[in-house]
C-alpha cells in the first residue's frame, strides 16, 4: 500500500493537567475523503490545530508526504499544501468575498489580476460567484461556511482539513454543501474532516476514525462504524451498545 | 498606472502654492502640514493597513532626525547623504523594535505601550548622552547652499517635503495594491486566518514596521534641516508620536490620503484656534483631542473614509432612482 498522505504517530497534547489528545496515531489515505467524529471534547478540533501547526504536539509526531512535519509554523504547512477551516469561520470581516478568498490565491499567483482571477473561479465552484463585491461581514451563516471553504481551496491544497463545515446549517444547506465536498476530493486533494451531521459523514466519506477521550478507539467504513459497539458506547454511555443492539455480542 | 489621479490631483494643487505666494506664513504652515502627514503616513501604512498602534513613533521620527544632525555635525558627512543615512536608520530601528516586539507576541495595547517606551527611552538617552549634545541639543551649521540641503527661501523645502509626501502616498498606493499589501490587511483583520493561508505574519508586521519606520525617519530628517536644531524633547518627545497617529485617524486609518487630509485639518483648525484664542500654550492640543474624540465617535473611518461612504450612498440613490425611472417608463 501506497505511503498515507498524512500519517500521525502517538500524538499526545496536555493543557495543564488535562491530556486532550492521548497517545492519538492515524493515517489518512491519499486521494480519500476521512472523516474524523467522536463526542464533544474528544480532542478532534486539537488534533487538527497540531496538523495544522497552530499547536505544538506535547509528544508524537506527525508525518505529511513523507516527511516530518511536526512543529512546523501553519504558514510554511499552507506552503506545503495543509489547508484548514476554521470551526468558527474567521473570514476576513472588512474584506469583500473576493479579497477573503484572493489573500489564498496570492500564495501561487503573485500579481492581483491573477489572484482575483483565481479567486472569482473559486467563488464560482462554491455558489458565491454573484456576491464577490459584499463584505464578508455581512454574509449569512452559509456563506460564510462556503467563503472558509473558497479561502482553503485558493491556496491549491493537497491537503484540506474541514473543521465541521456543515455544523449550524439546515438540511438543505447541507445538501447544497454536501456536493461541493465530494467535488474538492474528485479534483485531487485528500480531505480529513470534522463533522457531527453523520448523514454527512455517511454519505461523503470513505474512511472514518472515531476519536473518544482523546484516543483513537476505532477505524473503517462508515457502516462498519455505527455497527461498533466501541464507538456506540462513546458516544451514548456504557451499556449502551447491548440494550441498542438487543444483545449484540462486543 | 492604476488609481495615480487622486494622488496626483491633490499633489499638484499643492505643488503651485509657492508660485502663487510667497508668504511665509502660508508656506510655513504648509511646510507643518505636510510633515505631519508624511509622519502620519509612516504610522499609518503599520497601524491603518497592518493593524499595529504605536504609540512611539518619536523612536522612528527622532533617530532620522538625529542622525541626520550628527552626521553632518559630528562627522562633516553631507547634508544629502545624512539624509538618506538618516532614513536607513529609523528603518534599522523598526526592524529591530518590530522584530523584539512581534517575536514576544506583543499585540493591541500591549505593543502600543511598548512602543511608547521605546521612544521614551531615546528620549532620555538623547538627553544625557555627549554624542547627541545631552540637553544643549544639536545645532547644525548654517550653510545655505542647495548643496549643503539648505536655501534662501522657503520655496524649496516646501517643494522638498511636498515630494517626500508625494513619494510615501506613491509607495503605500503601491503597497495597497501589491501582495504584501493585501497580506498586510489579512493580517489586520485576521491573524490565525492569515497564516492559515500561508501568511508569514512575523515577516509582514516587521516589514511593515520597516516601511513605516522609513517614511516616518524621512519626516524627522527634514525637520532637522529645516529648522536646523534638534534636541530630545522634540525629537523624540511625545507630541510627534501624537502628530503621527492623529493625521491619518481623523484624515481617513488605511486610506492612501488620509494623513494628508487628516494633517490639513488639524493643522488649519489649531490656527484657527491660535487666531481666535490667542497663542494660549497647548490650545492646539485640546484642539487635537477634541477633534480625535469626535472622529472616532462619528466618523470613525476618518475624513477620507466618509467621502467615501457619501460617494456610495450617492451613487446607490442614483442607481435607485435610474431604476425607479425605468419601472415607471
Amino acid at each position: 500500500m501506497a505511503e498515507p498522505l498524512l500519517r500521525i504517530e502517538q500524538v499526545c497534547k496536555r493543557f495543564g493537567g488535562l491530556l486532550a489528545v492521548d497517545h492519538a496515531s492515524l493515517a489518512v489515505e491519499t486521494g480519500r475523503i476521512t472523516a474524523l467524529i467522536g463526542p464533544n471534547g474528544a480532542g478532534k478540533t486539537t488534533l487538527f490545530a497540531m496538523i495544522a501547526g497552530f499547536s505544538r504536539p506535547s509528544e508524537g509526531r506527525i508525518f505529511y508526504a513523507g516527511a516530518d512535519i511536526t512543529g512546523s509554523a501553519p504558514h510554511l504547512l499552507a506552503r506545503r499544501g495543509i489547508a484548514r477551516t476554521f470551526q468558527i469561520a474567521q473570514p476576513f470581516a472588512g474584506l469583500s468575498v473576493e479579497d477573503n478568498i484572493a489573500i489564498g490565491s496570492y500564495l501561487s499567483h503573485r500579481s492581483r489580476t491573477d489572484a482575483r482571477a483565481a479567486a472569482g473561479r473559486i467563488a464560482r465552484e462554491v455558489g458565491l460567484g454573484d456576491q464577490l463585491k459584499r463584505r464578508a461581514a455581512d454574509l449569512t451563516l452559509s456563506a460564510l461556511k462556503r467563503l472558509e471553504l473558497a479561502r482553503a481551496l485558493a491556496i491549491e491544497p493537497r491537503l484540506i482539513l474541514l473543521d465541521e463545515v456543515l455544523a449550524g446549517l439546515n438540511p438543505s444547506e447541507i445538501r447544497d454543501l454536501v456536493p461541493l465536498i465530494r467535488a474538492i476530493r474528485t479534483r485531487g486533494t485528500t480531505v480529513l474532516l470534522i463533522e457531527h451531521v453523520m448523514q454527512a459523514v455517511m454519505s461523503l466519506a470513505e474512511h472514518v476514525l472515531v476519536l473518544a477521550e482523546g484516543r483513537v478507539i476505532a477505524e473503517g467504513s462508515p457502516q462498519a462504524i455505527t455497527a461498533n459497539p466501541r464507538v456506540i458506547e462513546a458516544y451514548l454511555g456504557h451499556g449502551a451498545a447491548r440494550r441498542a443492539g438487543g444483545g449484540y455480542d462486543g | 498606472m492604476r488609481g495615480a489621479a487622486p494622488i496626483l490631483l491633490p499633489v499638484a494643487l499643492l505643488a503651485i502654492v509657492p508660485v502663487l505666494t510667497a508668504s511665509n506664513a502660508v508656506l510655513n504652515f504648509l511646510v507643518a502640514a505636510l510633515l505631519m502627514a508624511l509622519v502620519g503616513q509612516g504610522w499609518n501604512l503599520l497601524g491603518g493597513y497592518g493593524g499595529q498602534y504605536s504609540f512611539g513613533h518619536a523612536a522612528f521620527f527622532g533617530t532620522g532626525a538625529y542622525a541626520t544632525a550628527i552626521l553632518q555635525v559630528r562627522y562633516g558627512v553631507n547634508a544629502w547623504l545624512a539624509f538618506v543615512a538618516g532614513t536607513l536608520a529609523a528603518a534599522l530601528l523598526g526592524t529591530i523594535i518590530g522584530a523584539l516586539c512581534f517575536r514576544s507576541g506583543l499585540k493591541g495595547s500591549y505593543f502600543a505601550l511598548i512602543t511608547l517606551a521605546f521612544a521614551e527611552v531615546l528620549r532620555i538617552v538623547a538627553s544625557v548622552a555627549p554624542i547627541t549634545g545631552a540637553g544643549v541639543g544639536l545645532l547644525i551649521r548654517l550653510d545655505l547652499r542647495p548643496e549643503a540641503f539648505q536655501f534662501q527661501s522657503r520655496a524649496p523645502f516646501y517643494w522638498i517635503v511636498l515630494a517626500l509626501l508625494a513619494v510615501s502616498l506613491a509607495a503605500v498606493r503601491m503597497i495597497e495594491s501589491s501582495r504584501f499589501g493585501a497580506w498586510l490587511i489579512a493580517v489586520r483583520e485576521n491573524e490565525d486566518a492569515a497564516s492559515a493561508l500561508g501568511v508569514d505574519v512575523m515577516r509582514i508586521k516587521i516589514a511593515a514596521m520597516t516601511v513605516s519606520a522609513a517614511i516616518t525617519g524621512a519626516g524627522g530628517c527634514f525637520y532637522a534641516q529645516y529648522f536646523l536644531f534638534i534636541d530630545a524633547g522634540i525629537a523624540y518627545g511625545p507630541w510627534i508620536s501624537v502628530e503621527a497617529l492623529v493625521a491619518p485617524i481623523i484624515g481617513g486609518i488605511g486610506t492612501v490620503l488620509g494623513p494628508l487630509y487628516g494633517a490639513l485639518a488639524v493643522k488649519t483648525l489649531g490656527e484657527l484656534t491660535k487666531l481666535l484664542a490667542g497663542d494660549a500654550p497647548g490650545l492646539d492640543l485640546v484642539v487635537y483631542g477634541s477633534l480625535l474624540i469626535a472622529v472616532v465617535a462619528f466618523a470613525p473611518r476618518g475624513i477620507a473614509g466618509t467621502l467615501l461612504d457619501w460617494r456610495e450612498r450617492l451613487r446607490g440613490r442614483r442607481a435607485i432612482a435610474a431604476t425607479g425611472e425605468r419601472s415607471h417608463g
